[in-house]
């Protein structure tokens, strides 16, 4: 045992990889699916050991690539946040996997099975790759496996807007990630390092000639990130990418992509550049505060004027990204708890929406909420979860997002920002109304035609839907595993700032 | 007499930045989707060589430890480009791939007349 766990960091990556070259030989969906499995379920297992170890034992794994010693070779680097988020991401593919098969083979063609799990897979190791790795180019080259893997997943839909959605999102996110390329060439001119650690350290010896070239790097690699992150306005890809997906990878992404662009941010602005500079020099944190809230206000009210239900939630997404980034631009204890729990709670309430919605496409085939009338009796458990991930999204005391909102506004009064948390309030209440009105036409109206022989989906496809809806509510009273981990790792983040 | 004494010490970074704010224009002006994949590589390019001006010093030779040379480039940006190099092609071919199939499904890879067929998206 001792000889894998040393190499835990590194077979988070190679395990998909692997898994994603086999997969490329099979022609068959169903086989692929099983190694797909495979790999998904140790995956959590590998992860669920990291976070222990650096939890209880030692706060930093760090793995060297090939034997070299970091700075000169790359180092995989697990600290208390890129564990947290690995284990996020490793646990969502764990859960959702089981709903894909089914639901694969629906609604992509069957020659496209084994590559759509191809491309799963690699988007997989992308993104524990982004939360693994300790050097900054890898995290390019990781970002872009994730993201080409991403662009296919969302070309497989079933409608042919998937393709211009995919399109759209390709120049959206090359854009994006060279941004990001350019923040790192500055660095490096700066700094002669590409490692995380290495480049905080020498950026403490930077001259006051120098900080012009350092804030620009900033900004760049700021700007970047937030792309792929889609922080309002730059979330312009997602709601498109997110409604004409096919529905396990809109579940997939929801729940991991965006989360993980989160965690390459906060170890930006946070580990490499160190609080000081990211705060005090340049006004990132004002300008998150005014994007976030503008993000949960905007994007809020777009979902409540939405007719198709997958876009509906995708503009739902932008907005909860709002309150996770505002969660970091507070920048204190309960702000960070808040937002990092939130990333989990998200993830885990956003997927089973999207779950549910994924089983609706299985059976009727709709997504436009008039054609969808009375479903709430024809699929009675199916939208018993809908309506308990729903809930969690508003924020009911009782279900896992009012914990993250509670810390949040918490966060807010300790900054001295008090019309924040009304502002919190807010929002959650227009989260209420476009979930209360999917809510009134599922369940007072008599079915419509498109459902009139709809049943619930099978156990494969219910299993994971209700599994999340269940950790919705378990999760809003046990939150040792979020908010306790959170407040953890937020400890540790901010720990620059408070020298 | 002072600019062009700017201009010429940093000519590289001035071409670089012009490649790379044209390729940006090129990707957001242009509505045909084979033009905003060449605005985009060209985008991509010019970052290579914000990488590469630096790295390459005039007499430098490559970093191997000999009496007769004292001069020596750096060649890590060297192999960080090969690699972003990789990455910007399959961005590029996927782009394409995603061209032409767009092309089988509307007849034709301008947004304008895809977007009038579709309705906005």
């Amino acid at each position: 045992m001792s000889a894998v766990s040393s190499h835990l960091p590194v077979l988070q990556v190679i395990l998909p990889l692997l898994g994603a070259v086999l997969t490329a030989f099979m022609r068959r969906g169903q086989l692929a699916w099983s190694v797909t499995l495979i790999v998904s379920w140790m995956l959590p297992v590998m992860a669920a050991n990291m976070l222990l170890q650096v939890l209880t034992s030692d706060p930093i794994l760090s793995y060297r690539l090939g034997g070299w010693a970091p700075p000169y070779g790359i180092e995989y680097r697990v600290d208390k946040l890129g564990a947290f988020v690995i284990f996020i991401v490793s646990l969502m593919g764990a859960v959702t996997l089981p709903f894909a098969r089914k639901s694969v083979a629906h609604e992509v063609a069957e020659h496209n099975q084994a590559w759509y799990y191809t491309m799963y897979l690699l988007c997989q190791a992308g993104l524990l790759g982004i939360a693994v790795t300790g050097d900054a180019f890898n995290a390019f080259v990781f970002l872009e496996v994730s993201s080409l893997a991403t662009y296919v997943l969302i070309s497989m839909g079933p409608h042919r807007r998937a393709l211009l959605a995919a399109y759209q999102y390709l120049i959206m996110g090359t854009i994006g990630a060279t941004l990001y390329v350019i923040g790192i060439g500055g660095l490096y001119l700066v700094t002669g390092s590409l490692n995380f650690a290495d480049i905080s350290m020498r950026l403490g010896d930077a001259s006051d000639d120098q900080m012009r070239a350092i804030l620009m790097s900033m900004a760049f690699i700021v700007t970047g990130v937030s792309l792929k992150l889609a922080l309002f306005p730059l979330h312009v890809w997602l709601p498109n990418a997110y409604a004409y997906a096919p529905s396990f990878a809109t579940a997939f992404l929801a729940g991991t992509a965006t989360k993980v662009a989160i965690c390459l941010l906060l170890r930006i602005l946070f580990s490499v550049f160190g609080a000081a500079i990211a705060f005090k020099t340049l006004p990132v944190q004002h300008l998150f505060l005014v994007l976030s809230v503008a993000a949960m206000f905007v994007a809020s009210f777009a979902a409540v004027f939405e007719q198709n239900l997958k876009r509906m939630l995708a503009y739902s997404s932008v907005a909860q990204i709002g309150y996770i980034t505002l969660g970091i631009a507070l920048a204190n204890q309960a702000g960070m708890t808040g937002s990092l729990a939130h990333i989990f709670n998200h993830a885990v309430m956003k997927t089973a929406l999207f779950l549910a919605l994924g089983a609706i496409a299985y059976r009727v085939g709709v997504m436009r909420l008039r054609d969808l009338s009375g479903i709430g009796r024809k699929m009675p458990l199916t939208m018993a979860a809908f309506v308990v991930a729903g809930l969690g999204l508003m924020g009911v005391p009782g279900t896992a997002g009012f914990i993250s909102k509670w810390y949040l506004a918490v966060g807010a009064i300790d900054a001295g920002m008090t019309p924040l948390v009304f502002l919190i309030v807010a929002s959650s209440l227009i989260a209420v109304v476009y979930i209360g009105r999917v809510i009134e036409v599922a369940y007072f109206r008599e079915p419509s035609v498109a459902c009139s022989d709809a049943k619930d989906p099978p156990l494969s496809m219910l299993l994971p839907l209700l599994l999340l809806a269940a950790a919705t509510i378990y999760l809003g009273f046990d939150t040792r595993l979020t908010a306790g981990i959170a407040s953890d790792v937020a400890e540790a983040l901010l720990g620059g700032l408070k020298q | 007499m002072e600019l062009l004494h700017v201009f010429a010490q940093h000519y590289n970074f001035f071409i670089t930045i012009f490649l790379m704010v044209s390729g940006l224009y090129v990707v957001i002006a242009r509505g045909n989707m084979v033009k905003k994949l060449i605005g985009l590589g060209l985008f991509q390019t010019s970052v290579y060589l914000i990488y590469l001006t630096p790295a390459k010093i005039i007499g430098g030779t490559p970093p191997i430890v000999d009496k007769a040379y004292t001069v020596y480039s750096n060649p890590l940006p060297h192999v960080l480009i090969l690699t972003a190099i990789v990455v910007g092609v399959a961005t590029l071919a996927l782009g394409l791939a995603l061209t032409v199939r767009i092309h089988e499904a509307y007849g034709t890879v301008e947004e304008d007349e895809i977007f009038a067929k579709e309705g906005e998206i």
